[in-house]
């Protein structure tokens, strides 16, 4: 260490490590380039196509706007309008504003903590594929005159009519389900990312901002997202399948869909907002040039509107008829939710007051965000006053207001965010004239568009119709709207074209172009594809500023994991708070596996639209086969060695299992997400107990009891003997732990035979009534998951017969308990809800 | 790395990320107790019923909420201890100011929900009857 510098042995060796890191991070060639896994490589793409749909589903607003230009304009039809409105909001929010944020976290993190990537690359990777089939199949769908018509909420009881909605509310319904299942994935990712990949020194009060942020959003999508998948399930069944959850002449509610898409529609307006703030969290003390002023109440705003953001859902729901003093709750968290949001825009213009700003494209782009989101803001205090939005409902008020809050409060922050990092993720810089001018053309032309829209929604002129007649005292407002959207969408052309332009000639850009204190910026150029020269000590939140020679020590490769002697990909692995190692992870390298799982489940999902269900349920297994392949081939590996160094003198293990695994964090995260979904058809039951006068219904089959009990007890000795497989594993005896499994899996079957009985044994049908359907549902629900859990015994069994699962190597056995806890206190809610409840509520 | 600082000051109390979840928790809980409490009641008593129940129900659980957010509220001022003299910027590495960052961090979310709960049961003081 303490050599001179120039010593040329020294600069051999650092040349032949940058080779070998080099060659274990490059990416795949030819075809094979498709295979790659590496948060560079899958990050680029999921930004990429988040930015086609993008522009896609903006394609679709200008038809809109064509079509309301003139009053009784015959551009588009009736069903063509409803069609491209409704792919529109369905585009714009699931397949742009919330997969944009997981694609830039994807790409950003990892450089911000010097991670060589995040812990599961192949989970990313799965969630991109799945991601971009499920949006090309909604998408696609206009183009066969297919689309979903029923409006980004599809409320019923239009969309549960199948005469009425046709094929169009299904593909909303499979497609969206499925890209949901791959934002949870990616939430999975990103939270285990920022709690266990920080680099050594990265204590929590050290993170830059953004790791916060995708922190707190990824914790809300794990409670946001899971309550649309349950209604999804339960939309799906009642449109394939006849279970009339919604349907009030059989016991069902359109509100309760209502419910479960606001409990999840509203923290999206947040999940999609929070991380632009958080971009504009990174870019404003780079241009201020000194630290962010205010740093704990930043995160006390993004914890406290995280919180805040799920107690607003009902003021969506103001006109429904709901008592007024549950509008009045609502109404008072939604006032209340202003106060952290504005914490975080006064301690952003803060920053800027007390620093030496010096204005820059991406400046420009925060300052026109934070102009257009508060007054977005300011109409929201509006609409959330309940006897003001009686009048504003449904009427352009409300579009007019929520395009303030999310181009103000995504779409500008994301563009100042694409031209600040720019050069991290293509070594190009982007142009500073193109920049500047279509930033001017789209916020004149945006304020143009979406400001007379106030006065029109105020003038009356209702949301959702595809054409009105003539002088109403709208059509002139329409057609200013119109003529501006079309100057909107020429900046937005202006700012893609600097994006996508070729620049193969232009010089790479130079190191820290912006001068930036963070460590993403240590990043060379042109980028490395190892994504970090090697693992820093951090001592600072703006180590590239107050930590000397920083840069220098990085380049020199004077940190941890400066090499990859056994040519594998890895990274360290700390803890949650003070970032000490705690392990070297050994993570996966480019595989095609992902790519075919997500065939395979996508497939499924398509298939399922369809009602083609054998083919459905045979492409599910492929997907299930791939993820085990992977699964068997890329996790839990036994390394050859138990711990190796790291470089610093110190040494770190190569293998951990239990509470100090990504894995069993990966595990944990996914259940409290799957245990939302379920609390989600819980809801429903109990609300189907607040409309009914009498709940179960008089004189309604009721689920046998004793088949229930049965059901208990096999699921419960499941559970103990997972358990007491674990024990036997860790004393050595992989035969007691393997025979202890497969008495399990018998138990785990023999309970789910007996939970399918109980209503099956009294005729429970779930077309007559909501009561047997939602009965049904849970039990359909806690039998899913119990065949789950076997395969996962089964594998372990597998595992363990081979010797990939031994008494120090049993990170899989110990995640499938976990597991297991979470299946048994499913099956315990289940069987206490619909066997206690009725002789409770009797 | 540094560890600690030097000082009797440093006190014993741990801070933790839990320590930063308790008070927006209550604030949750509240909301949701609320909200159930006032929608099943005016779902089975109809909606001219008189509120005044729920009205007592929410003032006593509201009165419960925010002496346990005062509480986590204490316990977030014992973790960082509220040192006026230095900029609470907390930006060192050292355990220290770890546990500063997050005890005021702890503190602020305590106040947001004192205030975000009194907000959420301001309705059932003013409002009377389930309609």
């Amino acid at each position: 260490m303490n050599r001179p510098l120039d010593d040329a042995e020294d600069r051999e060796r650092r040349n032949q490590q940058e080779e070998r890191l080099r060659k274990v991070w490059a990416a795949p060639r030819g075809w094979r380039y498709w295979s790659a896994v590496n948060n560079s490589e899958v990050g680029l793409w999921y930004t990429g196509a988040s930015l086609a749909f993008m522009l896609f589903a903006g394609v679709l607003a200008l038809l809109v706007r064509a079509q309301l230009a003139v009053p009784d304009n015959d551009f588009l039809s009736a069903d063509t309008y409803n069609q491209a409105y409704t792919l529109h909001g369905t585009a714009m929010m699931f397949l742009f504003a919330v997969p944009i944020f997981e694609a830039v976290a994807i790409l950003l993190l990892p450089q911000m903590m010097s991670s060589r990537d995040l812990p599961f690359p192949r989970l990313s990777a799965f969630g991109f594929w799945c991601f971009i089939i499920g949006g090309v199949f909604v998408c696609g769908s206009i183009f066969f005159d297919a689309a979903p018509t029923g409006g980004w909420f599809m409320y019923p009881p239009l969309t549960t009519d199948t005469d009425q909605s046709g094929i169009g509310a299904d593909i909303w319904l499979l497609g969206l389900s499925f890209i949901e299942i791959a934002s949870i994935a990616a939430a999975v990712e990103l939270i285990v990312g920022v709690l266990k990949c920080r680099p050594p020194g990265m204590r929590i009060n050290l993170m830059p901002l953004y790791a916060w942020y995708v922190l707190v959003v990824g914790a809300m999508i794990l409670f946001a997202f899971p309550p649309l998948i349950a209604g999804d399930l339960l939309f799906e069944l009642e449109r394939a399948f006849d279970w009339p959850f919604f349907d009030p002449s059989r016991g069902g509610d359109p509100i309760l869909w209502q419910h479960l898409f606001w409990i999840f529609g509203h923290p999206e307006v947040y999940i999609v907002f929070l991380p632009s703030i958080a971009l504009a969290a990174m870019i404003v003390p780079t241009f201020a040039q000194r630290p962010i002023y205010g740093y704990s109440w930043i995160v006390l705003a993004a914890v406290g509107t995280g919180f805040i953001s799920f107690g607003l859902w009902v003021h969506h729901m103001y006109t429904t008829g709901l008592p007024a003093i549950s509008l009045g709750f609502f109404s008072a968290a939604s006032e209340a939710v202003v106060i952290p949001t504005g914490v975080q825009l006064f301690a952003l213009i803060a920053t800027l007051l007390l620093g030496q700003v010096s204005l820059s494209v991406p400046l420009l782009y925060v300052a026109g965000a934070l102009a257009i989101f508060i007054f977005g803001g300011l109409t929201g205090v509006m609409v959330a006053i309940v006897p003001f939005d009686w009048q504003a409902h449904d009427s352009y008020f409300v579009v007019a207001h929520l395009h303030y809050t999310l181009i103000g409060g995504m779409f500008f922050p994301l563009l100042a965010g694409v031209y600040y990092f720019y050069p991290i993720a293509t070594g190009k810089s982007l142009s500073y004239r193109l920049g500047v001018v279509g930033f001017w053309t789209m916020f004149a032309g945006f304020n143009a568009t979406f400001l007379p829209m106030h006065l029109t929604g105020l003038l009356g002129m209702p949301r959702r119709v595809f054409t009105y007649p003539a002088d109403l005292g709208w059509d002139w407002l329409n057609l200013f709207s119109s003529v501006s959207a079309a100057v909107f969408a020429v900046g937005v052309l202006i700012v893609m074209w600097d994006i996508f332009r070729p620049k193969g000639h232009q010089p790479y850009s130079e190191r820290n172009p912006w001068n930036a204190g963070t460590l993403e910026w240590v990043a060379r150029m042109p980028p490395e594809s190892w994504g970090a020269r090697c693992v820093p000590l951090i001592e600072s939140r703006y180590p590239l500023w107050e930590q000397p020679d920083f840069v220098r020590k990085v380049d020199e490769g004077r940190f941890y994991l400066p090499d990859a002697e056994e040519e594998k990909r890895e990274t360290l692995i700390t803890t949650t708070l003070a970032a000490e190692v705690v392990q070297c992870l050994r993570i996966p390298g480019p595989s095609f596996l992902p790519m075919l799982a997500a065939i395979g489940i996508g497939g499924s999902f398509i298939l399922a639209t369809f009602h083609w269900w054998i083919a459905a349920a045979l492409s599910g297994a492929a997907g299930v086969a791939f993820i085990l392949r992977w699964l068997w081939t890329g996790t839990a590996m036994i390394p050859e060695k138990p711990e190796k160094d790291i470089g610093l003198g110190a040494t770190a293990p190569l293998y951990q299992s239990g509470s100090n695994s990504v894995g069993w964090w990966a595990m944990f995260i996914t259940m409290l997400a799957d245990l939302t979904a379920f609390s989600g058809l819980v809801f429903g039951y109990f609300y189907f107990w607040t409309v009914h006068g009498a709940f179960p219904p008089v004189g309604s089959a009721e689920p046998d009891r004793f088949w229930l009990v049965a059901a208990a007890v096999g699921y419960a000795a499941a559970w103990a003997l997972t358990l007491l497989s674990v024990r036997a594993n860790a004393n050595g005896s992989a035969y007691a732990a393997c025979a202890s499994l497969v008495a399990g899996i018998a138990l785990a079957l023999g309970g789910t035979a007996a939970l399918v009985f109980a209503p099956s044994a009294t005729g429970m049908d779930p077309t007559v009534h909501a009561y047997p359907a939602i009965v049904w549902v849970l039990i359909l629900w806690t039998g899913i998951h119990a065949a789950a859990g076997v395969l996962m015994q089964a594998y372990v069994i597998a595992r363990t017969a081979v010797g990939l699962c031994t008494a120090i190597y049993d990170a899989d056995v110990r995640n499938v308990a976990l597991y297991w806890h979470f299946m048994a206190l499913t099956a315990a809610v289940t069987i206490a809800v619909i066997g206690l409840f009725p002789e409770v509520s009797r | 790395m540094t560890h600690g600082h030097p000082g009797g000051d440093v006190k014993e109390v741990r801070g933790t990320l839990w320590s930063l979840i308790p008070a927006p928790t209550l604030w949750a809980v509240h909301f949701l107790v609320c909200y159930v409490t006032a929608a099943v009641y005016c779902a089975k008593a109809g909606l001219q019923a008189d509120l005044a129940p729920v009205r007592i129900a929410i003032a006593i659980i509201t009165v419960a909420v925010l002496a346990g957010i005062f509480a986590a509220g204490a316990h977030a001022y014992r973790i960082w201890g509220f040192e006026l003299k230095i900029q609470p910027t907390h930006d060192a590495d050292s355990i220290r100011d770890q546990r500063l960052f997050l005890g005021f961090a702890a503190f602020l979310l305590c106040g947001l929900s004192f205030v975000a709960t009194l907000f959420v049961a301001l309705p059932a003081m003013l409002i009377e009857t389930c309609q």
